[in-house]
């Protein structure tokens, strides 16, 4: 573990140096993904100045909707940042044969395929979603209880792993298909059911919707627990979702073990 | 006499070059028509977020619109910014002229008989040819499904001025990307400057809520609010104004000036492409094969 977390760190140094030898494009790609998110804020900021909240009853009222907004700003820029980069790359390296060098190295082929690029622009949305919430917290109506904030960073864990888990079933099937466009852009699509409160998915077509991402997809565990332990009061349900958050995370990362080590068992090279 | 019988055979010729373009862009194209419908259909999937988050929006508000829209009318406008999307955007097109300059490929246009801005522009017109053939079943589902959102179906002059300013934001959305891609005469890479550009643009064409939402957003100046100083721009007829149109929100007058505005813009982005490329392919320089 302590060899692994070594060459983690190793892969993680050198790509802080390649960044900052090109230090005008890593400020420009950090300016370029904050100013995608401050457009998003801002159209929630208007979206606040016609209602009170998002749902009625609900309680996502301005600050709790800005905390869960913050919630998955750093959890998804925390995917962005140490797993989508080199799952992003395993296309290209079906398609050459470079998938082959990695599968001969003395290491785990997932560990080496799914973290060997850090792109730390991406974490400023991450710091910015931190600011978010120093910002949301203090003005909730009730502030989070001891044990909530004790639970909060266990579930933003659970949300990273849930995604990575995605992450990881998509790299297999970019193994088994060697070429999946499609399966990345519907990664970003279903990514974006996460980005609202569970609520608002409701009525006759949101009910099975909402159910469908919570216990065959689980997207919306991701976020919506983390956030709803933060922002609002602990109740029965919140625990409920708690247990979710956990299974769902433990389920995503056994299930995608086993996808992505068959597919790499299945995986033919392409190379000479 | 000889003059007179050279110039429709010039202009035939012309034309065949043209149709040879637009017919090798439409055998390429076809190639990935499974990928382009799943593609088509999968970006409905951010809508269906929009409705739902709209939905609850109106539940917990007593009112009966927002900026003149009513929760139908929103979702209707997010399908219509769809189509209006489906023809002004150009996924693609400033990267690739970009790409072109910095490996040199774009010489080949230099030394023979075609121009560039008319061979982007066919290529251009097959892509999207195929886009609606593949893509019409897709959106027709969509838009059946979804046919409760929206109001009856306009009179005839209104979907007449709704098809004109499809074609107008097609031509706009064109000659605004391929003059941005024309910056990579003057800088290497420009992908950080279309990425600017794709943020602006989907901040301030309506797609990401329509433009009337900005009405009570102040602006500093006494009587003018965000969606004033948004209405100078041109990015609004490359998805609100389309969709404006059909929902019956732009009407009589004001449609017509505002489609001659959008023809005026047309003819601005136009000529600023052309000049991007002249004064481009003269400072520019390659060298061996």
């Amino acid at each position: 573990m302590n060899r692994y977390v070594a060459i983690f760190l190793t892969f993680a140094r050198a790509c802080l140096v390649r960044d900052m030898t090109f230090r005008a494009n890593f400020i420009l790609e950090c300016v370029t993904s904050l100013g995608w998110m401050s457009m998003n804020l801002a159209f929630y900021l208007l979206v606040f100045t016609f209602t009170p909240e998002i749902g009625k009853g609900t309680g996502w009222s301005k600050e709790p909707f800005f905390a869960f907004v913050a919630t998955g700003l750093i959890i998804n820029s925390i995917v962005q940042a140490f797993f989508m980069p080199s799952a992003e790359e395993l296309t290209e390296m079906v398609r050459t044969g470079g998938l082959d060098a990695v599968l001969v190295q003395p290491l785990d082929a997932q560990f080496l395929l799914s973290m060997h690029r850090v792109d730390f622009s991406a974490l400023a949305n991450g710091l910015v979603g931190v600011g978010l919430l120093a910002w949301a917290v203090p003005r909730l109506d009730q502030p989070p209880p001891p044990v909530a904030w004790l639970l909060y960073p266990i579930l933003i864990v659970c949300g990273v792993a849930i995604l990575y888990g995605f992450v990881i079933m998509l790299a297999a099937a970019t193994i088994l298909m060697g070429r999946n466009q499609s399966l990345y852009d519907f990664w970003f699509y279903i990514t974006n059911f996460s980005r609202y409160p569970a609520e608002i998915y409701s009525g006759p077509w949101g009910g099975p919707l909402r159910m469908l991402c919570t216990f065959v997809i689980p997207i919306l565990l991701v976020v919506n627990v983390p956030a709803r332990v933060i922002a609002q009061p602990l109740t029965g349900q919140t625990w409920i979702g708690v247990a979710a958050a956990v299974i769902a995370a433990a389920a995503s990362l056994v299930a995608s073990r086993i996808v992505f080590q068959r597919a790499i068992a299945a995986y033919r090279s392409a190379s000479s | 006499m000889s003059d007179a019988v050279a110039r429709p055979a010039a202009a035939f010729q012309g034309l065949r070059t043209w149709w040879t373009m637009l017919k090798i862009s439409l055998e390429e194209r076809l190639v990935y028509r499974g990928d382009f419908a799943l593609g088509t259909l999968m970006r409905f999937l951010p809508i269906v977020t929009q409705v739902f988050l709209w939905t609850a929006v109106f539940g917990a508000t007593s009112r009966a619109d927002i900026g003149g829209y009513t929760r139908n009318d929103i979702v209707a406008y997010y399908l219509l910014t769809m189509v209006t999307r489906a023809f002004s955007s150009m996924p693609g097109l400033a990267g690739g002229i970009a790409r072109s300059v910095r490996d040199g490929s774009v010489k080949k246009f230099l030394v023979q008989p075609v121009d560039y801005v008319s061979f982007l522009l066919a290529a251009r017109v097959a892509h999207k040819l195929v886009y609606y053939a593949v893509a019409v079943l897709p959106f027709a589902g969509v838009f059946f499904l979804c046919r409760g959102y929206f109001p009856p179906v306009p009179d005839a002059t209104t979907i007449a001025a709704f098809l004109a300013s499809l074609v107008l934001s097609f031509l706009l959305g064109f000659f605004m990307e391929a003059t941005l891609g024309m910056l990579g005469f003057w800088f290497m890479e420009v992908s950080s400057i279309v990425f600017g550009y794709m943020l602006v643009q989907y901040l301030l064409s309506g797609h990401m809520f329509p433009i009337d939402l900005l009405a009570g957003v102040p602006t500093g100046v006494a009587g003018v609010s965000l969606a004033d100083v948004v209405r100078w721009l041109p990015f609004e007829y490359t998805a609100y104004f389309s969709s404006a149109v059909w929902l019956g929100k732009v009407r009589g007058a004001e449609l017509v000036r505002s489609l001659a505005i959008e023809a005026a813009w047309v003819v601005v982005m136009a000529v600023a492409c052309r000049i991007a490329w002249r004064r481009g392919t003269r400072r520019y320089s390659a060298f061996g094969g």
